[in-house]
């Protein structure tokens, strides 16, 4: 027996070192919890020369994304018009193109993305640990995801509020009318909390139903589960609209909390958050300067504005300043477009989630998006 | 040197067993421990590149949100640590309800599994079938929203005799709420289980030395009855009134309301573990041959005599060891609560890690709360086996 | 009760079924009121789910996602690989059956004809091509077999040993985008197919891990028994989902800084290290049921301790649990349910993507009801089949 488990004890020796070489041919069994099985069948990302995972510095990310090929970008699977999965098995929403944008800035291929769906729950830790590049998921701005979370936000693309929706036979129109009532919202978001701070503030006494996922949450709320369900108004809009009688619900007219939304990226990489940012403001310059993906070809050949030239990389090498190539401008409002065609083509009055812009639209038009000047 | 060793001195110490044991224990230690501390290392390191040290400090937090289901006074300005304790206490209730409940309604599947009433038997075959082949959390889900959530809205309640109300806010029962007298009350009940307790032990005491077998339970429960009744009713004022749910507004009031999501947590890993438990019973009696059953009619003892007597004592001792895993199993898959938004241990847990960001502190402490769940559960299953092997010898 | 028999008429003088149901179901006045209670709930139970299935449920939503629900979103003209995957199991399958349960006709007939069976389904004509072709060749497979069982037998072991490469390689691929077979990113993988092979590879990974544990329990060097038994207990105490949510969210942490481990992947290593814990008990169980007597007289023949374990006990202890392993691999299949929690699209994962498409919403009893059947029929036929084989291989008998 001792010799036995002698070899024994060589053979879980010998795998914890061909695990820790990282890949055998064989399937290399583990020992005690502590390695890591590595079945070379599998995809191990393994990037080239340099680090992803975390953030040891400038550039980094940039060199992975681009050793690798592809983006990887955490969205929502559940949002119409933010980001959500058709029948046909493809991505699509505003959340999305932005994901696309930055690939086109990046690789002059929109397609070069790999949307990667997260929960509420684990989308910081997937961005933490390199899973995802960057996180484009509805996600709140706020101090402590700016900081104890470990990213940053780069900018806002959309400026929400917290909303609240209710069934319209319900009379219920005012926050102070759900006393006593259940309010349907999700685990794990900003919403959680502001719900809890408002309603606290207020001296309502109501119960919370939580739900692990936003499907969950609206399909108990159709069930008539809650008196009320909470989340961003333009949430509640583009869920209404899925609902089985759209017009049979109200969302209250009242602002709970500010909600910017936007794309957030890890600590410690400036120049990727720099690009994950310009690639907004380039969209919203774009929109400004009436570039579109459709006059984009002939904007470029006959721009004479400066700012216009440096957008769309005829002057300055604004794109080399990024880690880019200078056509990262046009890239992105060529294959993806300009703020408006993104907004319009996922929350635009043709289609079933339409959001009115309010907020988001210029800031000539007496709206909150203002890019800072390309120069 | 070598020649020292005596008998095995022609081995040298490469090929000595007892050395090379020794040896290969401690390259084994030492990979475990190199193992464990690269990771550790780069857990740090990855952390604290982004400026988060480990601790647990933050569970003195205030929390943030707030809970559906409190069993004590919780609200959004209390700390990540009593969210903690809302939750472990949450998956104590459901798996204690769950336990008990299982096992009843386990214990009649596998009798009926063993009935010869031909339907009973392939219905219960037909149940055992059907719920063992199914994937929990797929049931679970399905039992949440294609059940519990399309019962009637509170406005169209079904109402059950009793009132019991059945709606898709949670199923109403009438609830006892204890009055002024509650307390004298509490004070009978007590000692009526002190003299039930007394009761069991002197009938123990009464089969060890004549050889009889009274129903001690049975006594010790109707000691335990009779005094609780006499209590009620001797007290000037009834200790509990009782109270029926009405609905009332936006939701139902009074009573105790159970929510959906309690409810279809509870009865579906009841419904899971008890096919589970059912089979356990069924082989369980099986596996006491029929000459037992048949020398204890042929001594005169009746057929329940016999039940009570000769079968499930023995029964039983082959039943515990798998109906402890059972025991485990539903506890540890009460955590699937967070697929129908119940507030348990595991769920609050994740809303904690998530809105503070301490992964790795809140799942160790997740696992660490489990592994004692699961260990004082075994402890105390392998002290009952322990005894009830004592006993029959 | 004896009283009422022998009130009735003698037994001969009643015709069979009355007399069978007689004492089947209505022998006493307790078994009366069960059998009338009992059918009263399968009417109720019957005629509810029927009415519902037939009149009230909208299956529209299980066909018109049925690719999605099958293989996730894994790309139209890639699917083809797939079946060329499948066929190749099916083939083996029907080599396999021909040769080691050459009698069990009506297993063989039941296999190999499920693929055509599945056919009759509103599927759409191309799957349903691809479906009576897997029938054909698993036939033409079973024929094979037949004809040469002896010189097959090795060859078709070692088909067994590569179908696990060969169908991962065919579902990722190997080429760039323009070769023949462009890679396909797990992250596209999704349904029946990720179910499909979490569980596989969960179950194949976790066999030798779970062997060496339970060798490692029983070691007479202190250092690996403490090391196997904190292991074995440790994960065995713990809930599933804790391990995947650490696999998902904290092993990335534990890596160096240059290395990630795709999610797909680690949802694997959690599903197999999970279930390795308790596959070394039962294996351990089996180690136990084997006498002192056969270890001595390995010995006795010279054997060393390895070629002891190797050729005398763990065949035997292994042989003995066969009908144990098979419920833990059933366990494994439905507990990869799991990786829905932590946002894998796997069959439950998929489910609650279609939930949300704007045209079948609150469809859920649908939906789970159609993945409730795919689970119950798939691991209802793997304790089925598998009882039939033992019987027919006299296998789990000493």
């Amino acid at each position: 027996m001792g010799k036995t488990l002698w070899i024994v004890s060589f053979l879980l020796g010998a795998s914890l070192v061909l695990a820790a070489c990282g890949g055998g041919t064989a399937p290399e069994s583990t020992s005690n919890g502590e390695t890591i099985t590595v079945v070379e069948t599998v995809v191990v990302e393994v990037p080239a020369e340099s680090a992803v995972s975390v953030p040891a510095g400038f550039g980094v990310t940039l060199e992975t994304v681009r050793a690798r090929g592809n983006l990887i970008c955490g969205v929502n699977s559940q949002v119409p018009g933010f980001g959500y999965v058709g029948a046909d098995g493809g991505y699509s929403g505003f959340d999305v193109d932005y994901c696309r944008a930055l690939a086109a800035a990046i690789f002059g291929d929109a397609s070069k993305v790999e949307f990667r769906p997260v929960t509420a729950a684990e989308r910081f830790t997937a961005l933490q640990s390199g899973e995802i590049d960057i996180l484009s998921r509805n996600t709140t701005w706020s101090l402590v995801r700016d900081t104890e979370l470990g990213g940053n936000f780069t900018a806002t693309t959309f400026y929400d509020g917290q909303g609240m929706m209710v069934p319209t036979e319900s009379g219920i129109t005012t926050l102070q009318d759900l006393a006593g009532g259940t309010v349907c919202v999700q685990t794990g978001t900003t919403t959680e909390l502001n719900l809890a701070d408002v309603m606290a503030s207020l001296g309502i006494d109501y119960t919370p139903a939580v739900f692990e996922d936003a499907d969950s949450t609206f399909a108990a709320y159709a069930e008539g589960r809650c008196d009320a369900v909470t989340t961003d108004k333009s949430g509640l809009i583009s869920r209404r609209t899925v609902l089985t009688d759209p017009s049979a619900h109200v969302i209250l007219d009242v602002t709970m909390s500010k909600e910017p939304l936007g794309p957030m990226v890890r600590h410690g990489d400036d120049q990727w958050f720099d690009i994950a940012q310009w690639t907004v403001f380039a969209m919203i310059a774009a929109e400004e300067f009436g570039i579109t993906s459709a006059n984009v070809d002939s904007v470029r050949s006959s721009a004479t504005n400066p700012e216009v030239m440096r957008l769309l990389g005829l002057e300055g090498e604004m794109g080399l300043k990024l880690g880019l190539n200078n056509d990262w401008g046009y890239n992105i409002i060529k294959l993806v477009g300009n703020y408006e065609e993104v907004y319009n083509r996922n929350l635009g009055p043709d289609t079933p989630t339409y959001i009115p812009r309010g907020y988001n639209s210029l800031y000539t038009e007496g709206g909150l998006l203002y890019a800072p000047p390309v120069r | 040197m070598q020649k020292s060793t005596g008998q095995k001195a022609a081995i040298p110490f490469w090929r000595d067993e007892r050395i090379l044991n020794i040896l290969g224990q401690a390259a084994f230690i030492i990979g475990l421990v190199i193992i464990g501390s690269f990771i550790f290392q780069n857990m740090r390191a990855g952390l604290a590149k982004q400026g988060i040290t480990l601790s647990y400090n933050f569970l003195q937090g205030i929390s943030g949100f707030d809970i559906s289901e409190t069993l004590f006074t919780y609200s959004r300005t209390s700390s990540y640590w009593q969210a903690f304790q809302v939750g472990l206490l949450n998956t104590l209730s459901v798996s204690i309800v769950g336990v008990i409940a299982s096992t009843i309604f386990g214990v009649i599947l596998g009798v009926a599994r063993l009935s010869t009433n031909f339907l009973i038997n392939r219905l219960a075959a037909f149940y055992l079938e059907l719920i063992r082949n199914l994937s929990l959390l797929v049931f679970l889900i399905f039992w949440y929203l294609g059940v519990f959530l399309k019962l009637p809205r509170v406005g169209d309640a079904v109402i059950w005799p009793g009132s019991i109300y059945l709606t898709n806010r949670g199923v109403g029962v009438p609830w006892g709420l204890p009055t002024d007298s509650y307390p004298t009350f509490r004070l009978i009940l007590i000692i009526g289980l002190v003299l039930a307790i007394g009761v069991f032990f002197a009938l123990r005491a009464y089969s060890k030395r004549t050889g009889q077998a009274p129903l001690t339970i049975l006594w010790a429960s109707l000691t335990f009855a009779v005094v609780a009744l006499l209590g009620w009713f001797v007290l000037p004022e009834a200790p509990l009134r009782f109270d029926a749910p009405v609905i009332e507004g936006l939701n139902m009031t009074g009573g105790k309301v159970l929510s959906p999501e309690f409810m279809a947590l509870t009865s579906g890993l009841v419904l899971y573990t008890s096919a589970f438990i059912g089979e356990v019973v069924r082989s369980g009696i099986l596996s006491v041959s029929k000459g037992q059953v048949e020398a204890s009619r042929a001594l005169g003892f009746n057929g329940f005599q016999t039940l009570r007597l000769i079968v499930f004592p023995q029964a039983l001792r082959v039943i515990i060891p798998p109906l402890t895993s059972q025991y485990l199993n539903l506890i540890k898959n009460s955590s699937l609560a967070i697929a129908v938004g119940y507030p348990d241990l595991f769920y609050i847990s994740n809303a904690i890690q998530n809105q503070s960001g301490r992964t790795v502190e809140m799942f160790s402490l997740v696992m660490i709360t489990y592994l004692i769940f699961s260990l004082v559960t075994s402890l105390f299953m392998n002290w009952y086996n322990q005894r009830i092997k004592l006993v029959e010898r | 009760m004896t009283q009422t028999n022998s009130l009735l008429p003698p037994l001969t003088e009643r015709s069979g079924v009355l007399r069978w149901m007689r004492k089947n179901l209505f022998g006493s006045w307790p078994d009366a009121i069960l059998t009338i209670v009992g059918a009263l709930i399968i009417y109720w139970a019957v005629k509810g789910f029927l009415t519902w299935a037939f009149t009230i449920a909208e299956w529209e939503v299980v066909s018109a996602n049925m690719r999605l629900i099958m293989v996730g979103q894994y790309p139209v003209k890639e699917v083809g690989r797939l079946w060329i995957a499948l066929g190749f199991l099916v083939f083996l399958a029907g080599n396999s059956l021909a040769i080691w349960a050459r009698k069990s006709y009506f297993v063989t007939i039941l296999l190999l004809g499920f693929p055509a069976l599945l056919a009759f389904l509103p599927i759409g004509d191309e799957s349903r091509g691809w479906l009576f072709s897997l029938t054909a060749l698993g036939l033409v497979g079973w024929g094979i077999g037949r004809s040469k069982p002896e010189s097959l037998g090795k060859i078709v072991i070692f088909g067994w040993v590569i179908s696990l490469p060969i169908f991962v390689l065919l579902t990722r691929g190997f080429t760039s985008e323009d070769g023949i077979m462009p890679i396909v990113g797990t992250n596209l993988w999704g349904g029946l197919l990720l179910t499909f092979l979490l569980t596989v590879v969960g179950i194949i990974f976790s066999f030798p891990l779970g062997v060496l544990l339970a060798l490692g329990r029983r070691s007479e060097l202190p250092a690996i028994r403490l090391a196997s038994v904190t292991y074995i207990e440790l994960v065995r105490g713990v809930p599933l989902i804790t391990i995947l949510f650490v696999s998902q969210l904290i092993l990335p942490l534990f890596l160096p800084p240059n290395m990630t481990i795709d999610r797909v992947l680690r949802a694997m290593v959690g599903i197999t290290l999970f279930s390795a814990a308790y596959l070394a008990e039962n294996v351990r169980g089996g180690l136990q049921a084997i006498p002192r007597g056969q270890f001595e007289a390995a010995y006795a023949l010279g054997l060393n301790g390895v070629q002891t374990m190797v050729f005398i006990i763990l065949p035997q202890a292994l042989r003995l649990i066969i009908p144990i392993l098979v419920g833990q691999f059933i366990a494994v299949f439905k507990d990869t349910a799991l990786v829905a929690i932590v946002g894998l699209l796997d069959l439950v994962g998929i489910a609650k993507t279609v939930l949300a498409q704007p045209d079948f919403l609150g469809l859920q009893r649908e939906v789970y009801v159609f993945i409730s059947l795919i689970y119950w029929v798939l691991s209802y036929g793997m304790s089925y089949l598998s009882q039939q084989l033992e019987v027919k291989l006299g296998v789990g008998k000493q």
